[in-house]
């Protein structure tokens, strides 16, 4: 469709040739097609290649430590006899241990529940946010926004300094007499939570927030009128008006969550297990780059089918927006 | 039998005074804040009338509409309906629905769904429940668009899924949000005839908002002019065009010419005022005592224009043609007076052919009878 717009924006000037004005618009919309497509394959698809094909080689006490390395030292017919030194051994090995298995699990657990953390929290941000007069809410919007402004990482240090055992919450709570012994947050999965749902908040509150605030508030009033009081109202005519901001809301946060290594990595301690950190140690402290990149390609693996869904859900709901 | 208008209307319980008034508004007041949307305002409407608030936006008439349908609580006063007190009722237990000016149709819900929706709250039966949806769908002449969703109806289908909804649960009373307001000029003559015959199938009271004062005189059995939160006038539409009480009324509906002047004279059966230039006009229906200010209104097709002064005319005034527009079914003049004011008057292009054709700057007198217009006061 845009091919012949423009065709019929230069019709004038070049009316003379109309092959020449249709070839000419053509090359100008590839061109511009081309540009984010060569983007995703330089910045995305080619480091996956590379990281596949590290995925397939050997450890090996060299610089890089793999082998083989693939490069044409040996000329075009090395650079191929390099092939045959490719095998799936590594992929082989994190089936054999079970603890990249438990590791995959209690991350998708553990981004699951903090998913579902996070939807409880955000919900009623949002909803809030979008009932709140028009004047105020860019204001609003802007405190959800605000915390980005800071390093995730400095702000995950600060919640060590709430969480520990003499941390600001123990002492508030002690101090207003409501437990008598500190409470163990830190360094549990509970940490996690927090450090997840308080990190990927903004990531939920604002595609809900998007889909509430555009929302007519008369549907609930003819909800209303119609003999719905507000509870059911909001069940049946807000809950499932919002459920493209809920699915984007959910996947933005589910998938960085299941790869996330900083949170668990400060707020879970050592007794933890997620495939971010696991990830991290066989590449930092084993130096086994073959094994740690096969985790990261069964990762992206196990990524890709949320990864569809989400695109899924934003392409219906683009459509129901026409 | 004289009458005001060309319609003989049987149906009139405001004429009654044994009549029970069904919706009774008992001097209402709604404030926001400074702002005063509704002024101390008392109105009575009676069971099967096809009742219409018409006013500029902003004059109140929605928020009128939304108090009885409990979206708004009064500030002060009552609204009864059927003698039951309305206050602190909540609009999910009125027997009242609403047919919203966007429609408000459920998007993520198929026309049947939208239709069911009412019913499926009082809990009626399953088998009850598809009866009536397929009656409504009747109704509205949508049998094949069962289900298909909001978005891909076009705009007048998805006004009768909005009326055959608000219709569904046979509410005491419709309320309808400027029901026609979203459609295109034909469709809504169309659907404005279609309303008044769902109405006498149904038998239910329809209470209309709309700015538009051709709609409300065409469906309505009365109607309430209102102005800055107050009623101006509540009538039939030949009452309020014919006889308006009020200058804001005359004006607010249809063209109307207005004299100022003052009361020279009064017999039994005649009125005889001076305009501010000396003109003497003579009219037949006038309350004003000898002396008053008042303005004379009369509408345009009242007043006769002609080249020469007919020798019946008890009131002609002397002016020029000034300007001429040619409608098709009438022609509209505006004639300069000698005192310097613009008359408007309007001729039904009965004949094919005129004996008497005007032009531009042609001399011409305005001529109209004595009952042809109405005293207000100034």
């Amino acid at each position: 469709m845009s091919n012949t717009a423009v065709a019929d924006a230069a019709a004038p000037s070049t009316a003379a040739n109309p092959f020449l004005t249709r070839l000419g618009a053509g090359f100008v919309s590839r061109l511009v097609i081309i540009v984010p497509y060569l983007w995703l394959l330089f910045f995305f698809l080619v480091p996956f290649v590379i990281v596949f094909k590290i995925s397939l080689s050997q450890t090996a006490i060299a610089m890089p430590p793999y082998t083989p390395v693939l490069d044409f030292r040996d000329g075009v017919s090395g650079f191929f006899a390099g092939f045959r030194d490719l095998n799936f051994d590594n992929y082989v090995w994190l089936t054999q241990d079970a603890l990249y298995f438990k590791a995959y699990l209690t991350s998708v657990v553990i981004a699951a529940i903090s998913t579902g953390l996070t939807l409880l929290v955000g919900y009623p941000i949002a909803y809030g946010m979008a009932r709140a007069p028009a004047t105020i809410r860019p204001t609003l919007l802007m405190l959800v926004i605000l915390p980005f402004w800071t390093s995730f990482l400095i702000r995950v240090y600060a919640w060590i300094g709430i969480l520990k055992p003499e941390g600001l919450l123990n002492q508030l709570l002690l101090s207003l007499h409501i437990i008598n012994q500190p409470l163990v947050i830190l360094n549990t999965y509970t940490a996690i939570f927090i450090g997840i749902v308080y990190s990927y908040l903004p990531f939920m509150v604002l595609p809900l927030y998007s889909s509430l605030e555009k929302m007519d508030y008369s549907l609930i009033e003819a909800a209303k009128d119609l003999g719905c009081p507000p509870t059911a109202a909001f069940w049946k005519i807000t809950f499932p008006l919002s459920l493209p901001g809920v699915i984007a809301g959910c996947l933005l946060v589910f998938i960085p969550a299941v790869g996330e290594f900083v949170i668990p990595d400060l707020l879970g301690g050592s007794q933890t297990l997620m495939i971010g950190k696991t990830l991290w140690n066989e590449f930092f402290a084993n130096r086994d780059w073959p094994v740690s990149s096969a985790v990261a390609v069964i990762l992206l693996l196990l990524l890709i089918v949320p990864i569809v869904l989400f695109q899924h859900a934003q392409a219906r709901a683009q459509e129901q927006d026409k | 039998m004289k009458s005001l208008g060309s319609i003989r209307r049987d149906f009139a319980p405001w004429n009654d005074p044994k009549a029970k008034p069904y919706i009774q508004f008992d001097g209402v007041t709604k404030r926001f804040g400074d702002f005063t949307a509704v002024n101390n305002l008392s109105l009575t409407i009676f069971e099967r009338e096809f009742f219409a608030l018409l006013g500029a936006s902003g004059c109140g008439k929605s928020t009128l509409l939304r108090m009885l349908a409990g979206f708004e609580e009064p500030t002060a006063g009552r609204i009864l309906l059927d003698g039951q007190d309305l206050r602190g009722i909540p609009p999910y237990r009125r027997p009242v629905n609403m047919m919203f000016q966007s429609y408000a149709l459920f998007p993520h819900m198929t026309v049947e769904n939208n239709i069911a929706f009412g019913l499926k709250q009082e809990g009626m039966p399953k088998p009850d429940i598809e009866k009536r949806v397929a009656d409504m769908l009747k109704l509205v002449k949508l049998e094949q668009f069962a289900k298909r969703k909001p978005h891909q109806l076009s705009g007048g289908q998805r006004q009768r899924v909005a009326l055959a909804r608000s219709v569904a649960k046979r509410p005491k009373v419709l309320l309808l949000d400027e029901p026609l307001g979203a459609l295109d000029k034909k469709l809504r003559e169309e659907t404005q005839f279609e309303l008044m015959d769902l109405q006498q199938e149904l038998g239910l009271t329809f209470v209309v908002v709309t700015h538009d004062q051709e709609e409300a005189m065409t469906m309505a059995d009365r109607i309430a002019i209102m102005d800055k939160g107050e009623v101006m006038q509540v009538a039939t539409p030949a009452e309020v065009y014919e006889a308006p009480t009020s200058r804001f009324v005359a004006h607010f509906v249809g063209n109307v010419n207005m004299f100022e002047g003052k009361v020279a004279e009064r017999t039994d059966k005649a009125t005889r005022i001076t305009g501010a230039t000396g003109a003497q006009i003579v009219v037949e229906n006038g309350a004003a005592a000898t002396g008053a200010d008042i303005i004379f209104a009369i509408r345009p097709e009242k007043i006769r224009v002609s080249s020469k002064k007919p020798a019946d005319a008890v009131n002609a005034l002397e002016g020029e043609v000034y300007d001429i527009a040619y409608l098709g079914d009438m022609t509209v003049y505006h004639v300069r007076l000698d005192d310097g004011q613009i008359v408007r008057a309007s001729a039904l292009n009965a004949a094919r052919v005129t004996e008497d054709p005007l032009t531009w700057n042609d001399r011409a007198w305005v001529s109209f009878r004595p009952d042809a217009g109405v005293v207000l006061a100034r």
